[in-house]
């Protein structure tokens, strides 16, 4: 490969994300041709694509739910592809928001945010349920603590799944379309949570199809296609003055609706 | 088949409210004699008739003397009631609560072997599944009761609750053992009906695979497999026959075996009679039990 790839990567900061010439492959199928990116602690990132451009399994293989073919990516300063590191440590720090909320169902919105904490970080119950209650304040939702998911509209859900990953207290948000599964109506609230996120500082990854949100709240826009960084810049530019002839054609599909 | 004068009007119509009057069939058209609520009705009346007639026949040929005396005799019923509910009875549902509390532990450790990415634990828990799963319970029970002690001198020990019951250690071991085996390949499919989205969000909090499948998963399957673990509770109950061909003490019988000694001890069926009656008395609550659980497994879904 290249000779950057060989080359000992310099371990960043806390909240930073490294990720570099990263390829990955499902079988024959190569969804990722090489990606290299740097997420600056407090920076929002947002990706944008068509589906199948590779957009997802990207943020997947930052907390190693996919595991990447090669490549290096560096967060928080631990480089998660050596085969020799504390995955749960690491990913402990890291919050990951699905697409399908993925709330525990047989616990209520309260059993959720308190779970990790008592678990992972050996909190008491006392502890992890004030740290709970207040992370279930930040998201508007403090009067549904006893409710079970299936009793939560598909927003409030989200929410709880947002204050769940919150509740670790981590450095880096990993955001994988959290607003697709949505009714329409329902995606501002969580929208608005997630600017909140943004406005203290958070280091903020979020794959999505809300190119208003991403104009408004990105610091850094990726565009993807077929498995490479199309383009790449400030929001002003990637999406109101793309260079590139594939990013205008997706942006024309996908404003046009 | 299009013969245009049927010949198959259903002989029992002639029973039915219209007092035989066979109209000749109108040539060239399929006959509709009679209207389809009739023709329910027809059906209800046959079943009756054949209902009543085979009750009539059997009452009619019956011994009643020989009957009551042999089958449905209240003086022996009245000698073994006590016994059969404050021994037989109870060890039955003894035999049966700790066969599954053993046989759900073994099903669930080799459930989760089976899932297990360490190779020879799969290759243990299916060895495990396959032999017991293969194996007649009741060879399983004469290896553990009779052959073990014989051939080998390995006597498994006999559980003894004092003052409440003496039972067959081997006997529990051995429908604990098969229990098992059929319980692991259940929480097997309860486990793997888990949605994968449920793992990746307790790994991606931190959670360790055990914390995971301790916290998140099994909790999960085991609402999923409630009614499939209850029936296998119902026919593990009826399994515990199986355990009358085992030695026992008087106090250790369960209830074939106490209803057996009853029929050879009194050359009389009522022993066995009353046993069937106790074991339905177990299930039926229990099957009603199992149905109101699934029922209401569907309605959460």
């Amino acid at each position: 490969m290249s000779a950057a790839a060989d080359a000992p990567v310099p371990l960043g900061r806390a909240g930073e994300i490294r990720i570099v010439d990263l390829h990955k492959s499902f079988g024959p199928t190569e969804v990722l041709k090489g990606i290299s990116l740097d997420v600056a602690p407090a920076q929002v990132v947002c990706v944008i694509g068509a589906s199948g451009s590779g957009k997802s399994t990207l943020l997947r293989c930052v907390n190693r739910l996919e595991d990447p073919t090669s490549g290096q990516i560096i967060v928080d300063g631990v480089d998660i592809t050596d085969p020799d590191c504390e995955l749960d440590d690491a990913r402990a720090h890291m919050g990951m928001v699905f697409q399908q909320f993925n709330l525990f169902p047989h616990m209520t919105a309260l059993g959720n945010v308190t779970l990790a904490p008592r678990k992972v970080l050996g909190q008491s119950g006392a502890e992890a349920e004030e740290v709970a209650r207040r992370c279930l304040d930040g998201v508007g939702l403090a009067e549904r603590a006893d409710a079970y998911p299936a009793q939560l509209s598909g927003g409030q859900q989200q929410r709880v799944a947002i204050a769940r990953a919150l509740a670790m207290d981590p450095d880096i948000m990993l955001f994988d379309e959290p607003t697709s599964a949505l009714d329409p109506e329902l995606v501002g609230d969580v929208l608005e949570v997630m600017r909140g996120l943004a406005r203290q500082g958070m280091t903020m990854l979020v794959v999505t199809h809300e190119m208003a949100f991403a104009r408004e709240v990105a610091d850094h826009v990726v565009f993807m296609d077929d498995g490479v960084i199309c383009e790449q810049g400030p929001p002003s530019q990637v999406l109101a003055d793309p260079h590139e002839a594939r990013t205008r054609e997706f942006l024309s599909r996908v404003l046009s609706h | 088949m299009t013969d245009p004068v049927s010949p198959t009007l259903p002989a029992a119509a002639d029973d039915g409210e219209d007092g035989g009057a066979i109209a000749p069939p109108p040539s060239g058209a399929r006959r509709h004699r009679l209207t389809p609520s009739q023709r329910r009705l027809v059906t209800q009346v046959v079943g009756w008739v054949v209902g009543v007639v085979l009750v009539g026949i059997l009452i009619a040929f019956t011994d009643w003397g020989r009957v009551t005396d042999r089958l449905l005799n209240a003086e022996i019923a009245g000698e073994q009631l006590p016994d059969v509910l404050t021994v037989a009875a109870k060890n039955t549902v003894l035999y049966t609560l700790l066969s599954f509390t053993l046989g759900l532990v073994l099903g669930l450790v080799s459930a989760l072997a089976r899932l297990s990415s360490v190779w020879l634990l799969r290759a243990y828990a299916r060895f495990y599944v396959e032999l017991f799963r293969g194996l007649p319970a009741l060879l399983t029970i004469i290896v553990m009761g009779f052959a073990l002690p014989i051939a080998l001198d390995i006597k498994i020990p006999d559980l003894e609750i004092p003052g409440v019951a003496s039972l067959s250690g081997a006997g529990i071991l051995a429908l604990g053992l098969v229990a098992g085996a059929y319980m692991s390949e259940t929480i097997r499919a309860g486990l793997q009906a888990v949605p994968k989205g449920q793992t990746e969000a307790a790994r991606s909090l931190g959670m360790s695979p055990t914390q995971t499948t301790l916290f998140v998963i099994i909790p999960q399957a085991f609402r999923i497999i409630i009614p499939p673990l209850a029936n296998e509770a119902i026919l593990l109950l009826k399994d515990t026959a199986l355990l009358s061909v085992l030695g026992t003490t008087i106090d250790s019988k369960e209830l074939t075996k106490f209803g057996r000694d009853g029929v050879s001890g009194n050359f009389n069926m009522t022993p066995l009679i009353l046993v069937g009656i106790v074991y339905v008395l177990i299930t039926i609550p229990f099957t009603q039990l199992v149905a109101r659980l699934e029922r209401r497994q569907q309605r959460a879904r």
